[in-house]
């Protein structure tokens, strides 16, 4: 998509000050509340209560068989609750079925009609609403404009492409106006570029209609661009949840550390305080971590250290000794283009990993493989985990 | 690779062999007769193509030849009836054959896979055994002291007389075609992707109106094929109406037979093979571009 042809959005500005989740005033679009989901005495969803707000874009984020699909077919109608109540507008939505909920779901295999042209799939909710044809007529054009299918009305999907077909999908979802819009895996079957122009997009075109969307996705990639804020799922239950920016730079769990990006993590006890910063003895580094005063650690307690690894600086000269200064040999370089991963090997025979932009295109003097290195990282880089 | 090329194209000339053999060969046969006239004479028809008089001969042959016989047909009231009521039977016993065959299709389809098995081997069992032993083993249950009528009389009803009837030609076409018109139209919907009715749902379709929108359109190729597949023979069947089917029943299968073997009219019983067998190839056509069609969505 050009810049001209896209109406301009200011994004960052706009969603910067949204955050009505923080407002205790705002009445949630959807409220799941203590919903228990079984399949054959297999919890799928695990006691999950999640306020979703109107206008948010709203992930959740976890493997595949964390739950996810199944609390939005939950809301969707496609499953009903073991416990527990799901909530539309403040209405219990138990014994509606699907074709009764102001609900559209985007389906993960996109599930277009094959016997319909691409238009009589994108009409094919209005007929059901028994809008007249005219407007129908109206409707449709506007949605293929809007995900610029123009001159493709009058082809059925196997005609289409990949990508093509994603965005049918996308506009019969959204032709009925619902109240909110379900994505399962929206962009799964796309390959990488256009997955990533087509994360842009939806977020455009969120804000364009002012919908509420809730993604189903296991790419953290997907989740952090797109989402307002996104809940993190592990065996049925929300671990954490917060916006994107809070969930990378604060995990509250090695597991959320872990899944989303990469991260190393330095097990430690928490030994000294001096008021100031907390003291992590650990077999890794010979003067421990220096972690910024965290009142969560009792002394003598384990916790683990979670450090991303474009935080972690790498030395060719020897920096003055301390804490958070690690010794080890590259045993790996990845050159991303963008971006350069160092895998070090640690006296201990541990392996960190180590990131860094490539700011301009040469270096004087590159670090190369089986080069001896300094790793340090400040003190507050880290996020001091107890579990 | 010009030996393998030829052994490819040998390969591909079998079923044309196989064709013009079995099928050409006899059409052409059947086409002349249809040509010729009755004559008393053994085989009883003329003229015969006399090699020994060489070309003249042949010339002598051709100009033997007439249309004379399809001529006729249209001007006897036997055969017109006979073309009719063909028509009539194949169709209506297509259209009950429809009406059973798409909710024993659909049930086959949406069941749980045990009973799936089972339901799809009571519909392919009846094969292992031969089609006339069923069609006689029907004559067994229809006929006035048979099955069906002792059973009437033990709930104190009947007895009803259904064998050499309309009825019991209907009977013996929808139970001897069942099974062509069930397993395709299970195909097609045992096909069918589950999410395609979730998504109809999603869009504010209740459960008959995504059947209605749906399913019943993506499985008009199985209508289609089942349709044919039973169509195209019941017109021409001959053992069904001749054995349960009154004396007075007419279809061309049975027409056929009277002329060649009761009459000794060959030239008339293959000009009505012939017609029967132009009539037939529009539904056939259809079918093919029907099974195209069916190649090509079913991605």
């Amino acid at each position: 998509m050009t810049e001209r042809s896209r109406p301009r959005l200011n994004i960052g500005a706009v969603r910067s000050t949204f955050a009505p989740w923080a407002d205790p005033t705002a009445k949630p679009l959807v409220r799941f509340e203590n919903v228990v989901k079984r399949f054959d005495g297999e919890t799928a969803v695990n006691g999950v209560s999640l306020d979703i707000y109107p206008g948010e874009f709203f992930a959740l984020l976890g493997p595949s068989g964390c739950g996810k699909t199944t609390l939005m077919r939950l809301l969707a109608g496609f499953e009903t609750p073991d416990e527990g109540r799901v909530l539309l507008a403040g209405e219990d939505l138990a014994g509606k079925r699907p074709h009764e909920r102001p609900v559209n779901m985007m389906f993960q295999s996109y599930a277009l009609f094959p016997h319909l042209s691409v238009e009589r799939n994108i009409a094919f909710g209005l007929k059901q609403q028994g809008m007249p044809k005219d407007e129908i007529a109206a409707r449709v054009s506007e949605m293929l404009s809007l995900v610029r299918l123009d001159g493709l009305a009058k082809r059925k999907p196997h005609q289409l492409s990949g990508g093509q077909r994603q965005r049918v999908a996308l506009a019969r979802a959204i032709a009925p106006r619902p109240k909110m819009l379900l994505l399962d895996e929206p962009l799964a079957a796309l390959d990488k570029k256009l997955r990533e122009e087509t994360q842009w997009e939806l977020m455009a075109l969120q804000q364009q209609l002012g919908m509420t969307f809730l993604i189903v996705t296991h790419d953290q990639e997907e989740a952090m661009v797109t989402a307002d804020r996104i809940a993190v799922m592990r065996s049925g239950q929300i671990v954490q949840m917060g916006r994107p920016a809070d969930v990378y730079e604060a995990p509250n769990s090695r597991y959320v550390a872990d899944f989303i990006g990469d991260v190393n993590i330095f097990e430690g006890v928490a030994e000294h305080a001096d008021g100031l910063s907390v003291r992590l003895a650990s077999a890794e580094s010979p003067q421990g971590f220096d972690i910024v005063e965290d009142d969560r650690i009792p002394l003598g307690s384990t916790a683990w250290l979670a450090v991303r690894p474009e935080k972690i600086l790498v030395h060719l000269d020897e920096p003055p000794p301390g804490p958070n200064r690690m010794a080890g040999k590259v045993a790996d370089i990845g050159y991303l283009g963008d971006w350069t991963t160092y895998l070090v090997e640690l006296e201990s025979g541990r392996t960190i990993r180590a990131a860094r932009a490539n700011a301009t295109r040469f270096v004087d003097r590159p670090v190369d493989w089986d080069d001896q290195v300094w790793l340090t990282f400040a003190r507050d880089a880290g996020v001091v985990l107890t579990q | 690779m010009k030996a393998r090329r030829d052994r490819t194209s040998l390969t591909a000339l079998a079923p044309f062999l196989w064709l013009g053999l079995f099928f050409l060969f006899p059409f052409l046969l059947v086409a002349k007769l249809s040509l010729s006239e009755t004559a008393l004479a053994m085989p009883p028809y003329a003229p015969r193509l006399d090699w020994s008089q060489g070309i003249a001969g042949l010339k002598a042959f051709l100009a033997g030849l007439d249309f004379e016989t399809y001529a006729r047909l249209p001007t006897d009231r036997l055969y017109v009836v006979a073309y009719l009521s063909s028509l009539k039977f194949a169709g209506v016993a297509t259209f009950i054959l429809l009406l059973l065959g798409y909710p024993l299709a659909y049930a086959m389809a949406r069941c749980t896979p045990s009973v799936r098995r089972a339901l799809l081997m009571a519909v392919i069992l009846p094969f292992w055994t031969s089609f006339l032993i069923r069609v006689y083993a029907l004559i067994g249950i229809l006929k006035p002291e048979g099955l069906l009528n002792v059973a009437l009389r033990a709930v104190g009803l009947g007895p009803v007389s259904l064998l050499n009837t309309d009825t019991a030609i209907y009977i013996g076409l929808v139970y001897a075609y069942l099974p062509f018109m069930v397993l395709p139209l299970y195909a097609v919907l045992e096909r069918q992707q589950h999410d395609l009715l979730e998504a109809a749902a999603d869009l504010g379709c209740t459960p008959l109106e995504a059947f209605w929108r749906v399913t019943f359109p993506l499985s008009l190729p199985g209508v289609a094929a089942g349709s044919l597949l039973c169509f195209i023979p019941m017109v021409g069947e001959f053992v069904i109406p001749d054995l349960l089917g009154g004396s007075s029943t007419l279809m061309l299968g049975k027409t056929i037979w009277t002329e060649f073997f009761a009459n000794r009219d060959w030239p008339a019983a293959s000009a009505v093979a012939i017609v029967l067998l132009f009539t037939l190839v529009i539904p056939i056509v259809l079918y093919q571009r029907q099974q195209a069609k069916l190649t090509e969505l079913g991605r």
